[in-house]
């Protein structure tokens, strides 16, 4: 179990397949990535600045992947969150959830990534051309956390 | 003394990141706080009023506006979070 917030890129390819290796039981691997848009809420976007909470960032997804870890028979997971600044098409989060079959790993990766959006101390500030904006929270997000 | 952490678009209306007070004597729990930093008048009174959208942490924890505050405790403010 691991989690890293970084302002460098990750290579996505190496972490899965360490995680992958790590041991021989594990039959399925549930990956989540996200990457940025150069459209968000009918504005084209530039760029986008991520602030944290160093600290409780790395404890919040520290017990969001503790709580996967109690509902599902999960083998590993990795959590990694870039800040700073991010340009279109870069990769912003990776999630990915190793387990012997591929129904704890798919529910573990959307349940990990769910409570990130919600529970996570991360912010999103957008350069569009109207000059800069803070992104809104979305209500769906919320909607997406409580049905678990 | 308590340490009290503003971040993203508080932070930027505040124009402070953090401040180290002494706890207010009023101050019970979270909300008190709230109240106290509203009670200066405003951006303060702006940004803690109740009109916007606030969510703290109390020792990096999310915890409601009810939650016993004391010395020594890092309280932090922010807007509801936008991550992942």
């Amino acid at each position: 179990m691991a989690v890293r917030i970084q302002t460098q890129d990750f290579d996505t390819s190496a972490e899965i397949t360490a995680l992958r290796r790590a041991r021989a039981d594990i039959g399925a691997v549930a990956v989540f990535i996200g990457q940025m848009r150069d459209m968000n809420d009918g504005s084209h976007v530039a760029s986008m600045t991520l602030e944290h909470y160093p600290g409780m960032t790395e404890k919040a997804l520290e017990g969001i992947v503790t709580q996967a870890k109690t509902r599902w028979d999960i083998v590993g997971a990795l959590v990694i969150h870039r800040v700073g600044e991010l340009k279109p098409l870069d990769q912003i989060v990776l999630v990915a959830v190793t387990s012997t079959h591929r129904g704890a790993a798919f529910a573990a990766c959307e349940f990990i990534m769910d409570y990130l959006k919600t529970q996570a101390p991360f912010w999103k500030k957008e350069t569009t051309p109207q000059g800069e904006r803070w992104v809104e929270a979305k209500v769906s997000d919320d909607e997406a956390k409580a049905r678990w | 003394m308590i340490k009290v952490l503003f971040f993203a678009r508080l932070r930027e209306a505040l124009g402070v990141a953090s401040e180290e007070l002494a706890l207010p004597s009023k101050a019970h729990n979270v909300a008190d706080l709230m109240a106290h930093l509203a009670a200066r008048g405003g951006v303060w009174q702006q940004q803690f009023d109740g009109c916007v959208q606030i969510r703290a942490a109390l020792n990096q924890e999310l915890v409601a506006n009810t939650a016993a505050i004391k010395a020594g405790d890092e309280i932090a403010f922010f807007p509801p979070v936008t991550g992942g």
